[in-house]
């Protein structure tokens, strides 16, 4: 069961690095032939790359485990990457930063309760400025998902 | 501003699962490990929602630049398994402009090809000047 406790939970900052053979990699698999992603020397990130903070966030860096979501009810419910101008190259270090934002609850449509968890990541580069933000939303419901992946 | 063919994959096979989960970092036993998958009542390991998302992120930004993108957001609507093939594709929302920068907003849809929508997808884009 989701804890609404968790509201606010602020994980310790956590450094990424952003290298080029995992961004060569990351496009390969997501189907990408983009000589932006594949042939530069620093290659713009692909715009779910840091998706790959499951890398670098660990232990006190990653406040989801406060959610408690259940593991057999739970969902990726929807993502969100936002860039404060280009989106970041290799070779640059990020210091991300995530936070419990919103604990939410609605009905579902087909009965029971949907849970609603959101965990917003901020990432600075060298000077400390916030240079992109990624939320994501996880649902819980109230019986176990035939549906959503 | 046209937007060009589906971005077309599939059949999805296991192996494209796991080199996503090896690129992603994120090694959810659902995703490989077929009797985890099936433990769970599901038919063969799930395809990753964010792997959908990848290949719609791969369509827009083919189409209007890599580093121009400054939104990405989706919605995962269905499950995905290995065999189903994905058409990722969309459309102009609204095209404007922001302290003198040209921008548009697109619409995006992952649909399998039994027609189900997968995933749906927002992106913002600044418009690139061609060189």
């Amino acid at each position: 069961m989701v804890d609404p406790a968790a509201l606010g939970a602020t994980g310790e900052p956590f450094v990424m690095d952003l290298e080029a053979g995992k961004v060569r990699e990351f496009a390969r698999a997501t189907g990408s032939a983009n000589p932006a992603y594949l042939d530069e020397p620093a290659p713009t990130i692909p715009a779910t790359f840091l998706t790959t903070a499951f890398f670098w966030q660990h232990g006190d860096a990653d406040p989801w485990p406060a959610v408690r979501m259940d593991q057999a009810r739970g969902l990726h419910a929807e993502q969100e990457f936002v860039f404060h101008g280009p989106p970041p190259r290799a070779g640059q270090r990020l210091t991300g930063r995530s936070r419990i934002a919103a604990i939410t609850e609605k009905p579902g449509r087909r009965g029971g309760t949907l849970t609603f968890a959101v965990m917003v990541t901020e990432f600075r580069d060298e000077a400390g400025r916030l240079v992109a933000e990624a939320t994501l939303t996880g649902v819980e419901t109230s019986r176990p998902p035939v549906e959503e992946s | 501003m046209t937007a060009p063919a589906p971005l077309v994959v599939g059949p999805l096979t296991r192996t494209d699962l796991v080199r996503y989960q090896g690129a992603s970092g994120d090694f959810n036993p659902i995703h490989h490990d077929e009797p985890f998958a099936r433990a769970a009542g599901l038919p063969a390991p799930l395809s990753l929602g964010m792997l959908q998302a990848g290949f719609l992120a791969t369509w827009a930004t083919d189409w209007l630049g890599a580093a121009a993108v400054r939104r990405f957001r989706v919605r995962f609507a269905a499950p995905v398994f290995p065999g189903d093939t994905v058409s990722c594709a969309g459309r102009v929302l609204k095209e404007y402009t922001v302290d003198g920068e040209s921008m548009v907003d697109v619409e995006l849809v992952c649909h399998k090809h039994d027609g189900e929508v997968a995933v749906r997808g927002w992106a913002t884009f600044i418009v690139e000047v061609p060189s």
